[in-house]
């Protein structure tokens, strides 16, 4: 009982980092009906965003009091913002002329795009995995037995914030009814006024600067980056979206955990060799049995 | 001397692209495979003859993927996962592994064997998926397979793989550590897997399949059988991978999984999309173009900045490569470099 609950934590606080990457997936398939690709190694490029920030302002280790909450702020949204940067520059420079082309096309040209940022990121950073300071204290409480620490409670929590966040600004502004608009209908949104290619763009921004808090915080969380990092966890966020539903907030976030949780039980269960394994037939099985996820049917509303 | 080999083959395969003559093109074919048949006769360099085998295996490789991805229009991103299953079936039956000994030859019909009814085992259940779904799908069975063999370590020798494997033998003579023996069945495998593409192109699964790569829909109320065809493209592509897998381990006498990653899958891709997909000397062409680029020129390429006293390491670029042929093509020239005039006019149109 005890492992498993250490488990479920562990299960969650991955599942935290999947949730925050799968919105992106999801925000992106449901405005322009493309798989990014590159949406994983934009992830990666947070993680080494932050660490270039925090190396700039000189933190090698913990840190305490302001300058905990200052630096970690700092990286965060530095992060945030360079991914989000990044995000619309990929839209702009490689999706955007093939918004028309048969539905492969851009599917091709985001796996070039997700091998040119590898290539770009290996060259950075180089081949192997890069250390990362482990900023944030994490003492533990115990809860049942169980240690939990300071950084898995940030984590789901920033997590957390980050998609109901997400959710209000979705429902509840301008912007947000524009991309919900221009999910279920491009050509009537662009009748009724919406400025069809700045939305994509925003949509690419905000999924973007997701995946570099995904990244920061899990540079934090592992204590170390690497730059191939983005190809699974990129799969594995995929898989997240496509099991709660493609194109559906609510849904990216519940997959996300779970895919984090069922990672969790199958390296504890079947050991770390067969977690791969475990998540690629789950995205198998889901996509072959239920194409449209567990909340894919209930929810019909894309953002 | 090596670049000699490409850049002959390469512009004979443009040429007779080029002209209409049907007489013409048969004669530049046909020169070209009697050059070919006769080089080791002249020319006795053993290494020049492991790239072009080499280049070989992935022609085949870049043949197969094209009439799953080029004919029926389904985009396969794991189809380094049947080559790893051609590969092991053979390292697993010709090497020390089991004490199973099975000749060469019996194997290159059981690996094709094995690889289309996995081809069928994959297609059955996910055939039905829309196109980007299914390179998802494709692509998980492509990251799931190597890792299955990595970590089976009791029959598949885990991470470190199976070594040693025997070296084939024709009539009782061993091929040993030569590759021109491996030079000449990969010849003979072009051969056939040619004679089997452009037969196929032109026949009624042919058809179907181009029909099916248009418009799915409006092919199903034509009367097409479409799981059947597509499961038939599925097999034979998945087939032609597993020849490949059995000479590819032949040669190297060694598998491992590390051997059939993700990258594998999108090279091959990368050939066909820098070619032409859907038109065979397009592909043919693709394929040389980047076996020339990894294994000849980036190569080379260090060699000279070593001496210049530039330390760069060209080998840490392929990904750079492969992504930029990817956008670079699909943005300007989704036709491909080299490609067969309806396909040309088809994008052309759709995009329109």
């Amino acid at each position: 009982m005890h492992e498993f609950l250490a488990q479920l934590v562990n299960g969650i606080s991955l599942g935290g980092i999947y949730a925050l990457i799968a919105l992106g997936y999801t925000m992106v398939y449901g405005i322009i009906g493309l798989i990014n690709f590159a949406h994983g190694d934009v992830y990666t490029l947070g993680s080494f965003f932050a660490l270039t920030i925090l190396t700039a302002l000189g933190v090698s280790g913990e840190l305490h009091g302001v300058a905990l909450v200052v630096d970690v702020a700092i990286a965060l949204i530095g992060a945030a913002l360079l991914c989000g940067i990044v995000g619309v520059l990929i839209e702009r420079l490689a999706y955007r002329r093939l918004r028309n082309a048969p539905r492969l096309a851009p599917l091709i040209t985001a796996i070039g795009v997700s091998f040119i940022l590898e290539n770009i990121m290996q060259v950075w950073k180089g081949p192997s995995p890069v250390s990362f300071p482990a900023v944030v204290p994490n003492p533990s409480i115990a809860v049942a037995g169980v240690a939990i620490g300071a950084q898995q409670i940030l984590l789901v929590g920033l997590a957390v914030v980050m998609m109901v966040g997400l959710q209000l600004f979705i429902h509840n502004t301008r912007l947000g009814r524009a991309m919900r608009a221009t999910a279920q209908d491009r050509d009537a949104a662009q009748l009724m006024g919406i400025n069809i290619n700045k939305t994509i763009m925003l949509t690419f921004l905000i999924g973007s600067a997701l995946a570099g808090v995904a990244g920061f915080v899990s540079g934090v969380y592992y204590q170390s980056t690497w730059f191939f990092n983005g190809f699974g966890a990129g799969l594995k966020a995929f898989t997240a979206a496509v099991l709660g539903g493609i194109g559906n907030i609510g849904g990216a976030m519940l997959g996300g955990f779970l895919i984090g949780i069922i990672e969790s039980f199958a390296t504890w269960k079947f050991g770390g060799q067969w977690s791969n394994v475990t998540v690629f037939a789950i995205l198998i099985l889901v996509l072959v049995f239920r194409p449209s996820g567990l909340l894919g049917e209930a929810v019909f509303e894309r953002a | 001397m090596i670049y000699v080999y490409f850049l002959v083959a390469i512009a004979i395969v443009v040429a007779a692209q080029r002209v209409g003559n049907l007489r013409a093109k048969r004669g530049l074919y046909f020169a070209l495979g009697v050059a070919l048949l006769c080089a080791p006769i002249f020319d006795r360099n053993d290494a020049t003859f492991n790239v072009l085998a080499d280049a070989g295996i992935f022609v085949i490789l870049a043949l197969g993927l094209n009439i799953v991805v080029g004919y029926a229009g389904l985009l396969d991103l794991g189809y380094a996962a049947f080559f790893a299953i051609g590969a092991y079936t053979y390292a697993m039956m010709a090497s020390p592994q089991f004490n199973l000994h099975l000749p060469f030859w019996l194997l290159l019909f059981l690996a094709a064997a094995f690889a289309a009814l996995f081809g069928i085992i994959l297609g059955a259940p996910t055939l039905r998926l829309r196109g980007d779904y299914l390179a998802i799908v494709t692509l998980g069975f492509g990251e799931i397979v190597p890792q299955i063999f990595q970590n089976l370590t009791k029959y598949t020798g885990g991470p470190n793989g199976i070594g040693a494997l025997d070296f084939p033998s024709f009539f009782g003579r061993s091929f040993g550590q030569n590759t021109i023996p491996y030079y000449y069945v990969v010849l003979g495998l072009i051969a056939l897997v040619l004679l089997f593409a452009n037969n196929l192109r032109d026949s009624r699964l042919g058809r179907a399949w181009m029909a099916i790569r248009e418009d799915e829909l409006a092919a199903r109320h034509m009367g097409i059988n479409t799981t059947a065809v597509k499961l038939a493209a599925f097999a034979l592509g998945a087939s032609f991978s597993g020849l490949a897998g059995v000479v590819f381990a032949a040669k190297l006498s060694l598998v491992s999984p590390d051997l059939f990653q993700f990258q594998v899958s999108v090279l091959i891709v990368s050939m066909l999309v820098l070619g032409g997909m859907g038109n065979v000397p397009g592909v043919v062409v693709g394929a040389l173009v980047l076996v020339l680029v990894n294994n000849v020129v980036l190569p080379q390429a260090n060699v000279i900045a070593a001496n210049v006293g530039l330390h760069v390491d060209f080998g840490n670029y392929h990904f750079f490569i492969y992504g930029a042929i990817l956008v670079a093509i699909m943005l300007f020239r989704p036709e491909g470099l080299l490609p067969s005039r309806q396909r040309k006019e088809e994008l052309h149109h759709a995009a329109a």
